[in-house]
């Protein structure tokens, strides 16, 4: 029974009428597992096969889903692929935990991730790197680099990743899977290990748009818990996928075509626009000003929160504590340099050194205030868009999948590879990433489809149907 | 924007972080140049514009004040580094 | 050269809440430690803080109270720094929006009252505890106060003397019992202030350097540190030494201030707004409602007092000091329309047994309406004032009520003519000396002769009556 290829909807119909048992698809995901999980390393951890029995009935009963590590599940390892957390077994679940398991999903495992969600590619885990599944040569992209592999390898039905500055729709872009970053305020936060307070948001990866749909149903809404969350009500996203998207009006940016687009992942977007035509939509372009400024203000702003974020491992209460040397000004500031020393890799502590020069004294002004007051005028260029489109189209990533090793030399490249998601974020806006072909090496090319502030029923009904008239989605890599 | 092996220093004393003489060296020339790169930043003008923390437009998100039950001591004491008893346990603080 | 001190005072009042500022832990004291804990005020990864609404309102009362102006839009910020008892190494505080500032209290000092100018009050989150055992080379960490709701109040350098700091967090700490939001106890950490003390050349305007002081428990503390740093101060200065900037520790057992042992470095806290809360916007609306809803301050009261019943003000200060006295007070004067008679009796014998026993008056077995019983059974000659005492101190010990302690103890006073009439004639006949006085001319002497009276009726006689009727026979 390969029921690993099959999607969660597929599952779910083969559950009700009672062909599938979950336990099955468990059996078959371990399988899958034993087969290629040698070659991907999209786990942090080895997942649990056991089919515990689900009381809960609802849109994702009996289904398995993998979350990232940096989301809290009571009684499980949650390290955030840092050997800072290292024991930390989360005495609660995260929110989107518990609306999935009131769904009735389980939660099958943890996935790989760049430590504390900072990189591109998946390849600062303390654990290991993961691959690409459709080059294992290639990194999977980050930090949901271990959530977008594992769907894309089958080895995970559906998984949830997070996204501070493409951490979910770049993955998602260069494995060839459906990633979507919700508004911010749409999904809970608590339970989500904190990179970036104002940024984050955690959202659904799957094989194909309906699913994600679904999933997102099931995580989004308000939570008494998470002050940031919005009280917006959740609808019927897969419903509203159906709806016909003749009229849409689609906009593209003049300042992301430029110098830098690998010439495939052009060609792929131009193909994108003609298929998008091809179906009613109606294209016009645009300017988003301030795009040049994005990397700047999101590297100012998502390293400051960061370093007051990661502050609390310090050794005290859970994770790794070391102690310091005998020449430390007390044994007690010693063991917190210690354990963040050994703690943090190299990514991490960059962006904590930056993160605390920007909010420093004296430099509080001319670096963390001004890219506040940036952000806003990045916020503002969408907002003027969106009075005259419905949504903005641009690639997810400049170049499909990168090899391994090529870019941790140069930090300052690996965050220019952000340079299309990152604005996002910046304005707080939902965005999906959808597979829109391959590049002549065979790496998955993605899009990203760019909609107003909870506007992601309308970026599902582009992307379902855009999806439905393409080859992409049904492509699996050979493992 | 140059900046110290001294700076880099104090800011890693900021964020308790013990660097390697090697790890400051190396950091100090990464910082310049991201902090090279950032201050692109400083070629607009923004004296007319608000600083932005929160892209919501929330307002007095509050909660009522009723007991909600506590976390049970164990599940959180028994990951912890160093206790006792129910205290957790650090290196003695001199003030 | 004379010198003249300059001093500040920080004070941070803990909230009686039900629950934390930030979530939904208990907010009680005493607790097995780590026992009102949770993912939030553990700072857990993945943790959020969502503010408690009663916090907010606690503390624009205090706001009002102080006559501070408050901003209709406010926010938090994170302040930044390492401590074993800060769970996340960063205090959710308020830094350049304070919820409010410039206000001011009026202080009552011996020679009138003075104004002195409050900076600001905020809300924050208090930290965790500290244990430091003798033996050992570790410290213990308790997190139940960890997230607590504080009310930071700082005022400015506006205090000249430690007495007059003494009077300010006398007259601040009646405030805050009086809006009812806090135990104001620094016994158990509800209340702790914090001073900044300089010197400057007598008649100077400038401000000089200043000591931070720390760690006094009580208001007496913080007098007696004041005046030891200030005298520490005049004799550096007057070696020609300079004051150095620092923190110095109170230590209660050698009765000085010392500087504290870590290596003290100025702080850099990088405040940002905190991106976990949404800012709060106070409405014009909200703010009168609240001010509506004060309840009568101590100044208005003692006010009130003098003006409506016409007490001295050391006696409406005495009446107001604690919210529970002036509200029996009132209580009795709803049963019982004389405030002088029922103000003798709370300012002398109820206050003398409350204060000998460092009680409250709501501790004591003394109701409102049984205090106006026995004042009313003095009143009405039916015991004498003496007896009256007696009967006081045996029902605050036994909670009985006044007529039946008067009946058990045989206490009612003689008034009529016929029952003394015997004792009178009596003591007339035998203190002839006493007798011829008074008719010679010495009206005093007939106080012998009450005394007499008094003695020999067991004290039961009522003085009154017998002064009366032996004169009335004396003369005839």
């Amino acid at each position: 029974m390969n029921l690993h290829v099959l999607t969660a909807m597929e599952l779910r119909s083969r559950l009700d009428s009672g062909s599938v048992k979950p336990q099955d698809i468990l059996e078959d995901l371990r399988g899958r597992y034993e087969s290629v999980e040698k070659k991907v390393m999209a786990f942090a951890r080895p997942p649990s096969f056991e089919c515990r029995e689900a009381r809960a009935a609802g849109a994702l009963k009996g289904i398995p889903v993998v979350i990232k590590d940096n989301i809290c599940s009571r009684g499980d390892l949650t390290e955030c692929c840092s050997k800072i957390l290292k024991g930390f077994v989360a005495p609660y679940d995260a929110t989107v935990v518990e609306k999935l398991k009131e769904s009735g999903a389980s939660i099958m495992g943890k996935a790989n991730m760049d430590e504390f969600a900072f990189g591109s590619s998946c390849e600062t885990s303390c654990f290991h790197p993961t691959k690409n599944p459709w080059n294992l040569d290639c990194v999977p992209g980050g930090s949901s680099g271990g959530s977008c592999a594992c769907v894309a390898a089958d080895e995970a039905i559906a998984a949830l990743g997070s996204d501070t500055g493409g951490s979910i729709r770049q993955p998602a872009s260069l494995c060839g899977v459906v990633g979507m970053k919700p508004t911010y305020g749409r999904v809970s936060r608590y339970g989500l290990v904190a990179f970036a307070s104002s940024l984050d948001q955690i959202g659904p990866i799957t094989k194909d748009v309906r699913d994600n749909a679904v999933v997102l149903g099931v995580i989004a809404g308000h939570d008494d818990h998470d002050a940031t969350s919005a009280r917006i009500s959740v609808p019927d996203y897969l419903a509203e996928t159906e709806k016909d998207i003749r009229g849409l009006r689609v906009a593209i940016p003049r300042e992301y075509f430029v110098e830098g687009i690998d010439p495939d992942v052009r060609q792929a977007m131009m193909e994108v626009k003609a298929k998008l035509e091809s179906l009613g939509v109606r294209f016009g372009e645009v300017s988003l000003p301030h795009t040049g400024y994005a990397v700047a203000v999101y590297y100012i702003i998502a390293t400051a929160e960061a370093s007051s974020n990661l502050a609390r491992f310090d050794g005290v209460q859970y994770g790794l504590r070391q102690m310091g040397r005998a020449e430390d000004e007390s044994a007690l500031i010693g063991m917190y340099k210690e354990t963040r020393d050994k703690g943090f890799g190299a990514e991490a502590k960059r962006r904590l050194i930056l993160g605390t020069y920007v909010l420093s004294s004296g430099y509080y002004d001319a670096y963390y205030l001004r890219a506040s007051r940036v952000r806003r005028l990045i916020k503002e260029d969408f907002d003027k868009v969106f009075k005259e489109y419905d949504m903005v189209l641009t690639p997810t990533s400049p170049t499909p999948a990168f090899r391994i090793g090529e870019k941790t030399g140069d930090p300052l490249s690996m965050y220019l590879s952000d340079i299309y998601t990152i604005s996002v974020n910046l304005a707080g806006v939902p965005a999906i990433s959808v597979p829109c072909g391959f590049a002549r090496s065979g790496l998955p090319i993605g899009m990203q489809l760019i909609g107003r502030p909870f506007g992601e029923a309308d970026l599902y009904r582009a992307a379902f149907h855009y999806e439905q008239s393409t080859p992409w989605h049904k492509q699996k890599p050979k493992l | 924007m140059p900046i110290s092996r001294d700076d880099v220093k104090y800011i890693a004393h900021l964020a308790r972080l013990g660097l390697t003489e090697q790890e400051v060296s190396h950091f100090q020339g990464q910082l310049e140049r991201i902090l090279g790169y950032v201050d692109k930043l400083k070629t607009l003008d923004v004296s007319r514009v608000e600083p932005m923390t929160h892209v919501l437009d929330l307002k007095n998100v509050y909660r009522k004040d009723s007991v909600v039950p506590s976390i049970d001591p164990p599940a959180v004491l028994k990951i912890a580094p160093a206790t006792q008893g129910q205290f957790y346990k650090v290196p003695k603080v001199i003030e | 050269m004379n010198y003249e001190p300059v001093i500040g005072l920080e004070v941070h009042v803990q909230l009686k809440t039900a629950t934390k500022a930030f979530c939904g832990c208990a907010n009680v004291f005493g607790s097995k430690e780590n026992s009102n804990i949770c993912p939030v005020c553990l700072g857990l990864p993945g943790s959020l803080p969502v503010l408690n609404e009663k916090a907010l309102k606690a503390a624009l009362k205090v706001a009002l109270a102080l006559g501070c102006q408050v901003r209709s839009f406010t926010k938090f910020d994170r302040k930044n720094y390492y401590y074993p008892d800060l769970p996340k190494n960063f205090q959710i505080s308020q830094y350049d929006m304070p919820f409010s500032e410039h206000g001011s209290l009026d202080i009552s000092l011996e020679d009138g009252t003075k104004r002195i100018r409050i900076k600001r009050v905020h809300l924050e989150e208090d930290a965790g505890k500290l244990i430091h055992p003798e033996e050992g080379a570790e410290s213990l960490v308790d997190y139940n106060r960890a997230g607590t709701p504080l009310l930071e109040i700082v005022s400015e350098p506006d205090l000249y003397s430690p007495d007059e700091a003494y009077a300010y967090l006398t007259d601040l700490k009646l405030i805050l019992q009086y809006l009812d939001i806090s135990d104001c106890d620094m016994e158990k950490g509800s209340l702790r202030c914090d001073a900044n003390v300089s010197l400057r050349p007598a008649g100077t305007t400038g401000l000089g350097v200043k000591s931070e002081l720390k760690n006094m428990n009580s208001f007496r503390a913080v007098r007696l540190a004041l005046d030891y740093e200030i005298r520490r101060q005049e004799a550096e200065l007057g070696d020609g030494r300079p004051v150095v900037q620092e923190t110095r520790l109170w230590n209660e057992k050698k009765q000085m201030t010392l500087p504290m042992r870590s290596k003290e470095e100025a702080h850099d806290y990088r405040y940002f707004p905190e991106p976990d809360l949404p800012p709060f916007v106070i409405s014009a609306s909200e703010i009168e409602e609240a001010r509506q809803g004060l309840p009568e301050l101590p100044k208005e009261k003692r006010n009130r007092f003098a003006a409506a019943f016409g007490f001295s003000g050391k006696d409406a200060a005495t009446l107001t000091a604690a919210k529970s006295f002036a509200d029996f007070f009132e209580a009795c004067l709803e049963l019982y329309d004389k405030p002088k008679k029922i103000a003798h009796w709370l300012i002398g014998p109820v206050s003398f047994h409350m204060n000998s026993r460092g009680r409250d008056i709501r501790d004591l077995r003394l109701t409102p309406a049984s205090l106006v019983e026995l004042v009313d059974l003095v009143e009405t000659g039916k015991i004498s004032q003496l007896a009256g005492k007696e009967v006081l101190q045996e029902m605050l010990e036994s909670g009985k009520p006044a007529a039946k302690i008067v009946e058990e103890k045989n206490l009612a006073q003689v008034s009529d003519a016929g029952s003394l009439s015997a004792v009178i004639d009596e003591v007339i006949a035998a203190n002839k000396k006493s007798v011829d006085d008074f008719k010679a001319g010495k009206e005093n002497a007939v106080m012998f002769l009450v005394g007499q009276v008094m003695r020999l009726s067991k004290g039961k006689a009522n003085p009154k009556t017998a002064r009366e009727m032996l004169i009335e026979r004396l003369k005839a």
